[in-house]
């Protein structure tokens, strides 16, 4: 009997929730634009590329966190294992990269 | 009573049966059978070698052939045989441990044995095609892409194919064991070998796409006229010597982890003890595989990388011996004040304590790099990774064979026969590699086909060669235990060992859908939990209910054919166009039944609640 009365709570506490994920999609959906945006001007304007470049990798990595994180739910619970492997592949390429940038190619 | 297993079929049923199997218990019994194949091949290799070196100047096999015989030694026995065991175990035992029904892509499980599998003929096929790959099992550019004749071309299509397979399966354990857990099965309640399963699957995940690129790289300069590794075209060998031992390091690691979960298990059970700090036994697996990949180049000391470079690789080495050492005193610990039984899993157990720990030990001296000099490329370093190969990974999978093999095939191995086996086995390998610390350190080069008179190493390689021989008549008596048990040994109970996991808690050997009932978990060691504080038995988690299971195929069998008949082609269009024929075709079989798998749905099936009641034990 009880959980009969407490659905509508439910349901309202559960659309609040829905209501506030949407947010944060559109949020995060209008960042990757505005970056894009940056980016294409910052190419545009022809601004020196010694400083182009690091902004549009920094532009890019903030935007694949955003991917990940919010487009792909990683924040949400029950994601440590996807995470912890996803940050293991990445630490292992950064090392070979490093590697092979600083003892084979340098 | 099953009645399938007491029913006498026909061979041909059988051997249909285990050709389009997708069950993991059958897999994984397929996967022991060809790496046991394999293991013989290679110990015959192995045997061959020690032949060769057993006196001053001997011409037992021409030094081409030898040189055919190291490389072909070592992969088989990394690759072929070491692999697909553990491949095999974990594919027996891990879902049995979760409470798991299968592994979570059964069809991807049966194709990654397949591809093993046809890998590793396709590279034994070299022996008679003229001639076996003959540039060590590490391939080193420039040797490898000079190598003459076909012998590394199957060596680069042999290894791709099986490690292919081996990258499937790495990524199935991955999945089941994060999605397939039985209820109450939370993360830190998983027995050991289910852990070094997992942490050893994330090692495979990472480490084979390194070998899969060098070996891509090798062939296209093989085969195909570019130049990744020749120096003369502005290539750069070193390349190979780091993506191999990129993947090579890990690799290690992926033979070495899964036979700690082995020991992790076994002594607890004859200890009558609940493991010795089971979250630091988590904890240092997992810190083994996160230093594992940034010590590659301790192989590499020499290489001239430079002080700074060889320096950081020295410490990363040295610092695994931290998470190692914390491993060994847990499995002291573990013994320490319990009941223990000694048999011949225990056996293999506590030599491998000892053992091991003298390979650990050798190195942390070959991964100081100043020293690496003196000790690089002598028979110091073949006793080193002999120790930690065999006195690791060998004595694990006798153990976990001893440990295992009633819930396997449902009948004990003979004690008797296990203990000799041990025993030769034990003195054997002490006689055949702890001499050759010394035979290195007095300056004997590793791989060479002939050693000369009177400079000291004559009485070393014939003590070698007979602890070669002791090894031998270990391996012969336990294959005559293994026959001797199907045909005669004890039957075995459903927890022989008065255990601890689940693996225990169904019939021996298990029933094809595992767990008849999910069981309910409620604490690490759950069997162990059920005798000491419920009635011994697990409670079921869900009600008798229909239970689905997936339907057996063909189809990995012929897809790897048709990577086989393509590898073929790969290997043989260098010398005439006609066999692009072969490459099309194979490639096509392949192709097309990846799209048949794609496109015709199976459902599987579900066995009837009616006939579960049946089977009532």
């Amino acid at each position: 009997m009880t959980e009969n009365t407490s659905t509508n709570k439910i349901n309202s506490y559960q659309k609040e929730k829905n209501r506030e994920e949407m947010r944060k999609q559109i949020i995060t959906f209008a960042l990757m634009i505005f970056f894009t945006m940056i980016a294409f001007f910052a190419v545009a304007m022809g601004i020196s590329s010694m400083f182009v470049i690091p902004l549009i990798l920094i532009l890019a990595i903030v935007q694949v966190g955003f991917q990940f994180y919010y487009f792909m739910h990683m924040k949400d619970k029950g994601h440590e294992f996807p995470a912890l492997l996803i940050f293991g592949g990445i630490w292992v390429t950064f090392l070979v990269g490093v590697t092979f940038v600083t003892i084979i190619w340098w | 009573m099953s009645n399938a297993a007491t029913q006498k079929r026909a061979f041909s049923a059988v051997l249909w049966d285990y050709l389009t199997t997708v069950d993991h218990k059958k897999v994984g019994i397929l996967y022991l059978m060809g790496g046991g194949f394999f293991f013989l091949l290679g110990g015959l290799e192995a045997l061959i070698i020690r032949i060769q070196l057993i006196k001053p100047e001997n011409d037992f096999i021409t030094a081409g052939l030898y040189n055919e015989m190291i490389t072909m030694h070592g992969t088989t026995m990394i690759f072929l045989a070491a692999t697909p065991l553990l491949f095999g175990l974990m594919n027996y035992i891990m879902p049995l441990q979760i409470g798991a029904r299968d592994v979570a892509f059964p069809f991807l499980n049966a194709l990654g044995f397949w591809l093993f599998f046809s890998g590793g003929i396709l590279l034994n096929c070299s022996w008679f095609l003229g001639g076996a790959p003959d540039a060590g099992w590490t391939a080193y550019a420039p040797l490898s892409i000079q190598s003459p004749g076909h012998g590394t071309d199957f060596y680069v299509m042999g290894l791709q194919l099986s490690g292919a397979g081996t990258l499937m399966s790495g990524i199935n354990f991955l999945v089941t064991i994060v999605a397939m857990r039985a209820p109450g099965m939370t993360y830190m309640r998983m027995p050991l070998f289910t852990w070094t399963t997992f942490v050893t699957s994330v090692l495979t995940l990472f480490a084979f796409p390194a070998l899969t690129v060098g070996l891509f790289l090798l062939m296209f300069d093989r085969m195909f006229g570019s130049a990744f590794f020749d120096v003369a075209l502005g290539g750069n060998s070193v390349i190979w010597q780091h993506l191999f031992w990129i993947f090579g390091h890990p690799e290690v690691y992926i033979l070495i982890l899964p036979v700690f979960g082995v020991f992790s298990e076994v002594l607890p059970t004859f200890s009558k003890k609940r493991l010795f700090g089971y979250s630091a036994m988590v904890f240092a697996t997992f810190l083994i595989a996160f230093l594992g990949f940034m010590v590659w180049a301790h192989h590499m000391f020499t290489v001239g990388l430079g002080p700074v470079a060889n320096s950081i690789f020295a410490v990363a080495t040295m610092a695994i011996a931290v998470p190692t050492g914390i491993k060994i005193f847990n499995w002291l610990f573990t013994m320490w004040g319990g009941s223990i039984v000694i048999n011949s899993a225990m056996l293999w157990a506590l030599a491998f304590i000892p053992s091991f720990t003298i390979g650990g030990m050798t190195g942390v001296m070959l991964g100081s790099n100043v020293a690496d000099y003196q000790y690089h490329d002598s028979y110091f370093v073949v006793a080193h990774f002999h120790y930690v190969i065999v006195g690791g990974v060998v004595f694990g999978l006798f153990a976990a064979c001893h440990y295992w093999w009633p819930k396997m095939f449902g009948r004990i191995l003979h004690e008797g026969m296990g203990k000799l086996a041990f025993w030769t086995f034990f003195i054997g390998f002490h006689l055949t590699f702890f001499i050759q610390h010394f035979l290195g350190l007095m300056g004997m080069p590793r791989r060479y086909w002939v050693f000369l008179e009177n400079q000291g190493l004559d009485t070393g390689n014939l003590i070698s060669t007979i602890g070669a021989f002791f090894m031998t008549i270990g391996t012969i008596v336990f294959l005559i235990n293994i026959v001797y048990t199907a045909v005669k040994g004890e039957k075995a109970p459903a927890d022989p060992w008065d255990a601890r996991t689940l693996e225990w808690t169904i019939p021996s050997p298990p029933p094809f859908y595992n767990f008849k009932q999910m069981p309910l978990v409620r604490g690490l060691d759950p069997l162990w939990i059920e005798k000491t504080e419920g009635n011994g038995k697990m409670t079921p988690a869900e009600p008798l209910d229909e239970i689905h299971m997936p339907n057996g195929s063909i189809l990995p069998l012929i897809m790897t054919a048709g990577f086989f008949i393509a590898s073929f082609g790969f290997i043989y269009q260098t010398d005439h166009k006609a066999w692009l024929i072969a490459l099309y075709a194979g490639m096509a079989i392949a192709i097309g039944c990846m799209v048949i798998r794609s496109l015709k749905d199976d459902l599987g099936f579900h066995i009837s609640k009616e006939e579960l009641e049946r089977e009532a034990d």
